[in-house]
């Protein structure tokens, strides 16, 4: 899986290749390599960070309102997955939109 | 180093058809939507007998009863059991659809494809409002969520549209996503370690590698069973949660 092959195909390659004619050194040849694929994928990456902290609280949480009341572990379980199901969303929307953008 | 080619997207998801052209053709997705349904039907077929100590798929299926019966106690409520049907056969048709995908041979969840969560979140979508619009009347649902009680009066302008977006469109939205992308992830990290296994076993010397992305194969593999109920667990629950907030608006 190549996630960063040369096209001069993104907007944003355009744009890098039209500076590295006015100005020549490695920075600008080095960013001309990043194209809308690997753009995507780290995008995913810095995406998931939030939910990943939200669900980890999330759950930390449950776990602990579970240990402190265990008689109400049967509600605290369906809540906390009701949190994570929205929490996820947001993770899982940003996965759609890296392939939608990758592709 | 390794001859790692990684299947474009199109490899993953989209199958030849066995029969027909490409507009009404029947390929392993059909097959799956297929198996699913009668597979579904036979769950409540099965679970007609009457024996007082039940035995074999009766057991089974007075298991998932109590387990619906369970979500929809928890969120709908008072009035609930009617949707009883709606949400068991909602459970079974995403878990045996999701389940085809770990079954050796068909390998493709059907919920991979984003044609099925759209459905059913379409389908969810006017159960949950065509409830409200029942239970409530079509001015008294609208009203209940577009003008939510005990807003200072001069908030509904920020309110309202919020409200109108979060409940028409991200909740739908939000079912089809959460499905579609949970499947599509669970495939993609399947096929990514059964690639990286096979292409271990045609290398030279890379071959001590071979029991590590095997193992993990195995173990995403078990995962990936987890993920499939978790998915319509949570799909059901959330269906009934906004079924529950459209017959009880107050709370």
């Amino acid at each position: 899986m190549v996630l960063c092959t040369p096209s001069t195909d993104s907007p944003l390659n355009r744009l890098f290749i039209h500076t590295r004619k006015q100005r020549k050194g490695i920075a600008p040849m080095l960013l001309a390599e990043i194209t809308n694929k690997g753009l995507a994928a780290l995008t995913y990456g810095l995406g998931a960070i939030g939910p990943g902290i939200g669900i980890g609280y999330l759950v930390g949480q449950s776990v602990q309102a579970m240990a402190r009341q265990p008689e109400s572990a049967g509600t605290v379980r369906t809540t906390m997955f009701l949190g994570i199901a929205f929490v996820e969303a947001l993770a899982l929307i940003g996965f759609v939109v890296f392939f939608l953008a990758g592709a | 180093m390794l001859a790692l080619e990684f299947p474009p997207l199109s490899h993953i998801v989209n199958w030849p058809e066995f029969a027909g052209d490409d507009t009404y053709g029947i390929n392993k997705v059909i097959l799956v939507y297929f198996f699913a349904v009668v597979l579904t039907l036979l769950v409540f077929i099965l679970g007609r007998g009457k024996d007082l100590v039940p035995r074999g798929m009766q057991n089974v299926a007075e298991i998932s009863v109590e387990f619906i019966r369970g979500i929809v106690r928890e969120t709908i409520g008072h009035g609930g059991e009617r949707y009883m049907p709606f949400l068991l056969s909602l459970f079974f048709f995403i878990f045996f659809t999701n389940i085809f995908g770990i079954i050796p041979v068909i390998q493709m969840p059907a919920s991979a494809r984003v044609a099925l969560p759209m459905f059913l979140a379409g389908l969810t979508w006017v159960v949950f409002i065509g409830s409200g619009v029942v239970a409530n009347g079509p001015v008294g649902y609208l009203k209940s969520v577009l003008f939510p009680p005990g807003v200072p009066i001069f908030l509904y302008v920020l309110v309202t549209p919020i409200e109108f977006i979060s409940v028409f469109l991200v909740r739908p939205f939000s079912l089809m996503v959460r499905l579609f992308a949970n499947m599509l992830a669970g495939h993609i990290l399947l096929v990514t370690f059964a690639v990286l296994t096979s292409a271990l076993i045609v290398a030279k010397w890379y071959v001590i590698f071979l029991p590590l992305p095997f193992i993990a194969l195995v173990f995403f593999t078990a995962f990936e069973v987890l993920v499939c109920f978790l998915q319509a667990y949570v799909f059901t629950l959330l269906a009934g949660v906004y079924i529950g907030g459209a017959l009880h608006p107050e709370h």
